[in-house]
């Protein structure tokens, strides 16, 4: 029974209905079966959201970065993007994963994929194909390079954004921790996740250069004649 | 004073001024004429600002009330965006020219000042992060020459923007909690317990890092199982038995990511790019992403047994 609440949050979220109604009300119902009375709940849920600010500190950084923002933080950043057109395609969105994690490990979330990779990043790798391999690129290729540009985001973003010591997973994991009793600071979290960023950027240069030789294989020694072949 | 009840008043400190600035988007919201749910969206950030700036005042009851409201509130899509004004590229590039790469050096100093503070001052790593944006602010103005009214601006434009996932993580730390209060780690402990030994640390940390993958998947959502998850695998099966809780719990969770990258319940990062960038097969992101995210869980559970024990 005390199970409740995970199922009501897992069946919640596949139905895509309202996050924060589904958490709350898994919640309470939790506390419900668990024969927790109702004062009780909202006690324990409202001593737990305040003692859980912390979460939210991330949210002291936020006018610094929309005030950069207005003054063209990523106005510039477009800019060094562009000085780069001149890559292969593995080699471009690696550059792009390595862009977007020295960026959201310091805080500073540039991409996503209506700003960066639908605008920016995508034409980019697309236009770095034909570049280098003519028109004759078909359309699985293609495909494949728009995939590989939205990959190259989330990877950068996932396994970088606890690198900086005010993200919000970070202060999650801090903050959970403590709430069963065991004290950590930020700045470890920090340092232990900056590994994990490593390792994931060089398997994904790694999986960009094996995309780049195949092209290269396709389309270049056999002038293109062995489409098809993969 | 020592240095903890001096930290304990400057993160106070800090949860008022981040108080406050949700006061300010409040008070945008009621201005915005053309908000469709004005009230609504002014109400949540209103009673945000009350908690952050009076929770330690108010009692408990109170506030789970008042996180009650806010998730109806939610249910109800009270909480929108309101008319915005959009930033003028044309002065931003204009900006970007004249400033060059100095364009970088708020938001950089933020995450390099809070990393000195908390190495080298007694300050806890959260102290820190009100510290370094607090000098990362002085700097944006002397650098940018901005006004304060741009400022207050920027600032509910871009607390709109994050929008209700602001608390998201905050509520579901604030589950977690509930669920241990009601024994729900527990009970997935003595569920697990009875499929894998207690006591081997590389089982332990293969079922943690596993579980949260899984559990990630299946929610879309790494931070909510990572309540669970860590309660209900991470202590009894990996901490109990010498698993470093900072190691561990921090690989856990990016754990966790790799299996974001590998589900279609991750929406917002595997089907809303798909649909952008008109892929024919709406799986293909997280085709491509598949052997990375597995190669890397692998990986997980190597560091997580090598590195925490």
């Amino acid at each position: 029974m005390e199970l409740l609440g995970i199922l009501i949050i897992i069946i919640g979220f596949a139905l895509k209905l309202d996050t924060i109604a589904v958490v709350v009300v898994a919640g309470i119902s939790t506390g419900l079966v668990a024969n927790m009375n109702i004062v009780d709940i909202l006690n324990t849920l409202g001593e737990a959201f305040v003692s859980n600010r912390v979460t939210c500190l991330f949210l002291i950084t936020i006018p610094v970065i929309g005030l950069s923002e207005r003054y063209g933080l990523k106005a510039k950043a477009v800019m060094l993007i562009k000085k780069a057109s001149s890559l292969s395609v593995g080699k471009l969105l690696s550059g792009y994963t390595f862009i977007r994690e020295v960026t959201i490990g310091m805080g500073v979330t540039l991409g996503g994929h209506p700003q960066f990779v639908r605008p920016l990043v995508s034409p980019m790798a697309e236009g770095a194909a034909v570049a280098k391999y003519g028109d004759k690129v078909d359309e699985k290729d293609i495909e494949k390079i728009k995939s590989y540009s939205a990959a190259s985001d989330n990877i950068g973003n996932f396994f970088a954004q606890n690198v900086f010591i005010a993200n919000s997973g970070v202060l999650l994991i801090a903050s959970t921790l403590e709430g069963l009793g065991m004290q950590v600071d930020t700045l470890e979290v920090a340092k232990v996740s900056v590994p994990v960023a490593v390792i994931a950027f060089i398997f994904w240069t790694a999986q960009n250069l094996l995309f780049d030789r195949k092209m290269t294989q396709k389309y270049s020694s056999k002038n293109g004649e062995g489409r098809g072949e993969q | 004073m020592d240095i903890t009840q001096i930290s304990n008043l400057l993160l106070e400190l800090f949860y008022i001024i981040i108080g406050l600035f949700m006061g300010v988007t409040m008070v945008f919201t009621l201005k915005d004429k053309n908000h469709k749910t004005r009230i609504g969206t002014a109400m949540f950030w209103g009673i945000l600002a009350v908690i952050f700036i009076l929770g330690n005042y108010i009692p408990s009851t109170i506030v789970g009330i008042l996180v009650v409201v806010i998730a109806v509130l939610s249910a109800t899509k009270q909480i929108n965006i309101g008319t915005l004004k959009q930033l003028d590229e044309t002065f931003a590039n204009l900006k970007a020219e004249k400033l060059g790469l100095k364009i970088f050096i708020p938001s950089l100093s933020i995450a390099v000042i809070a990393m000195l503070v908390a190495q080298f001052t007694s300050f806890p790593g959260t102290v820190a992060i009100g510290i370094a944006s607090t000098i990362a602010l002085v700097l944006t103005f002397i650098l940018t020459k901005a006004t304060s009214k741009e400022l207050l601006e920027d600032t509910n434009r871009m607390y709109q923007s994050i929008g209700a996932f602001a608390i998201l993580p905050q509520l579901l730390a604030s589950l977690g909690v509930l669920f241990t209060t009601a024994g729900v780690g527990d009970k997935i402990a003595s569920i697990i317990s009875n499929v894998i030994p207690t006591g081997n640390a590389l089982v332990g940390v293969a079922t943690y890092c596993v579980g949260m993958a899984l559990f990630t998947a299946i929610m879309g959502n790494a931070f909510a199982a990572f309540a669970v998850i860590t309660a209900g695998i991470g202590v009894p099966f990996v901490f109990a038995i010498g698993g470093d809780p900072l190691i561990c719990g921090t690989l856990a969770l990016t754990a966790g990511y790799c299996g974001t990258l590998i589900t279609p319940m991750a929406a917002n990062f595997n089907m809303l790019p798909a649909a952008l960038l008109e892929l024919k097969d709406k799986n293909s992101v997280i085709k491509a992403q598949a052997p990375i995210a597995l190669t890397l869980l692998v990986v997980h559970i190597f560091m997580m047994y090598i590195w925490g024990f």
